[in-house]
């Protein structure tokens, strides 16, 4: 690790971050403004959850990355690496033996526990930009907590389409307080966030914010009493574990057009395979 | 009229460099009545409905209002956050160009659905049966619900806005030049139809207008505005038919000329 501080970061800037982070716990959802790092991967690789991780990580720590679910992505490859090489801690593919899980649009199958810590990479911390462009004008709306116009978005969606057409990074309300993004993972992984063991870090690095959810926080997604809010899950069985409850990926097999669902969380999935689960295409 | 007053201001000063747009105004508004504030342009209305409603904030004076429980409160000292909720239920604005207030990419009934779910309606099929209601109320064809307000005339526009500001039925409207800006026939629509929403919902209104008709038409008390000062308050008819202020009887008489 010549030249490198522990975990990339310098000892300040990661007592700064955890600063941010603490004011992050004590306001469950609401968004920290921090001095975000240039990092050696540009936006979009994860850079705010890269400090974040940095900023908790110990030497016994084990970490876990993952893209989409998957362990073995260019994204989640390179940050583990970057993490062995920064810290030189230990890294794992499996979800129940990580302290420390870093993810892009995913939670993982496993439920998680109160060891354990998971770390979002996060776009756009804003659940309300869509709707506003000013970020003056959000943050006067959760100020005063007036999501009106949020709930507005949803009176349209089953207005016109007959449901909510968010499929990701659906709105939620943390603590009955503060309406927050839970960065683009799929509708479907919305209720693992409600009351979860572990403890819930969201890092935004282009836009310079940090958020929490901290351990057993009421997280309600976004809905009216008469359209209760849905978690949608393709009818299928994963082709390799054949299991009708994980989160599946449609994948394309062949150039004929042949297609089969996967579970999107290849950990899930390959545990579920050597305990003898099977699916049509094992 | 010894009853209480719904909103009452007192000594409302408020200037914009040298202009005093507001010199010392005093004002009373009873429940379910009508007060227009009428006056040439540049008198000092928008601004005096401005600080009535405590958008902006006067350099001396107070407005109180009156709650239903009947506890007062002084607009300007309250928190934010709680004028905020009182614009949203208890009160309601209508601006003369109802783009400002309306949001053009939502559908008629997502426009008048917003109040209701800011004020904390989480029941789509409810929202959506007032909105239905309102809609017909304000004489828009139900069937026009799902569509954008961008293909709306400016009259519907107009009406798109009354519904969506008395859907959480306010107690207290603010209006400003609510007919301005519309083709004379449209404007005779839309009076008539504020009227009759205005007797049957029991509203109080401080309505704006550099028009006497429609003060005629609509007020039952008459302010008349003049660089910032109210030169004359009485019952409308008496105003009109015998103005005592000679800016007043100016103004009659060029309005009878015309
Ligand atoms: N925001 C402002 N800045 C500067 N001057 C203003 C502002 N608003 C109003 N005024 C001035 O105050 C006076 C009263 O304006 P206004 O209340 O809009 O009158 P009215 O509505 O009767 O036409 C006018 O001279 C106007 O130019
Ligand atoms: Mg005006």
């Amino acid at each position: 690790m010549n030249g490198y501080n522990f975990a990339y970061l310098d000892e300040q800037t990661k007592r700064m971050i955890r600063r941010a982070i603490l004011k992050a716990v004590a306001i469950p959802g609401h968004q920290v403004p921090f001095a975000s790092r240039e990092m050696p991967l540009p936006y979009g690789w994860g850079t705010g959850g890269i400090q974040v991780t940095a900023s908790i990580l110990g030497r016994e720590d084990v970490l876990k990355v993952i893209d989409q679910g998957a362990d073995d992505t260019t994204n989640a490859v390179s940050i583990r690496r970057f993490f062995a090489a920064t810290a030189g801690v230990q890294t794992t593919t499996r979800t129940a033996d990580a302290s420390v899980i870093q993810t892009r649009h995913r939670i993982p199958e496993a439920p998680l526990t109160e060891q354990q810590i998971l770390v979002y990479q996060v776009p756009q911390p804003e659940p309300l930009y869509r709707l506003e462009p000013s970020r003056a004008e959000t943050t006067r709306m959760h100020a005063l907590a007036e999501y009106g116009a949020m709930h507005v978005k949803l009176y349209e969606d089953i207005a016109r389409l007959g449901q909510v057409a968010i499929s990701y990074d659906y709105p939620v309300m943390v603590n009955g307080r503060y309406l927050t993004s839970p960065s683009p993972i799929p509708a479907f992984d919305n209720p693992k966030l409600h009351r979860m063991p572990a403890l819930q870090l969201f890092g935004a690095g282009r836009e310079k914010r940090i958020y929490a959810i901290p351990p057993y926080t009421d997280v309600r997604s976004l809905d009216f009493e008469d359209h209760p809010f849905r978690p949608h899950r393709a009818d299928a069985a994963c082709a390799l574990c054949g299991s009708r409850q994980s989160y599946l990926d449609e994948v394309v097999t062949d150039n004929r057009g042949g297609r089969m669902f996967v579970c999107s969380d290849t950990d899930h999935c390959a545990s579920r395979r050597a305990a003898g689960c099977e699916g049509v295409a094992a | 009229m010894s009853d209480p007053t719904l909103l009452s201001a007192r000594g409302l000063r408020l200037s914009f460099g040298a202009i005093p747009a507001l010199a010392g105004v005093d004002l009373d508004l009873w429940p379910g009545e009508v007060l227009a504030v009428v006056g040439e342009s540049g008198s000092g209305k928008t601004t005096l409905l401005n600080v009535l409603s405590g958008r902006v904030r006067p350099d001396a004076g107070v407005v109180w209002y009156r709650d239903p429980d009947g506890a007062l409160h002084d607009v300007h000292a309250m928190e934010a956050p709680l004028l905020r909720r009182l614009h949203r239920s208890d009160w309601g604005f209508v601006h003369q160009d109802p783009r400002q207030s309306l949001r053009m990419g939502v559908s008629a009934g997502g426009n008048v659905g917003e109040r209701l779910m800011a004020a904390g309606a989480r029941h789509y099929g409810r929202i959506r049966a007032s909105a239905l209601d309102w809609l017909a109320e304000v004489e828009i064809d139900p069937a026009r619900i799902d569509d954008l307000p961008r293909i709306f005339s400016g009259g519907m526009l107009q009406r798109l806005q009354v519904a969506r500001t008395l859907a959480t039925h306010p107690r207290l409207v603010f209006m400003d030049e609510p007919t301005g800006g519309l083709d004379v026939s449209v404007q005779a629509r839309l009076l008539d139809l504020i009227r009759r929403l205005v007797a049957r919902h029991g509203l109080a209104v401080v309505l704006v207008t550099h028009d006497l008709a429609v003060a005629r038409l609509l007020a039952q008390r008459i302010v008349v505005m003049r660089r910032g000062l109210a030169v004359e308050t009485g019952l409308t008819d008496q105003v009109l038919e015998d103005p005592q202020h000679p800016y007043t009887q100016l103004l009659v008489s060029s309005v009878l000329q015309a």
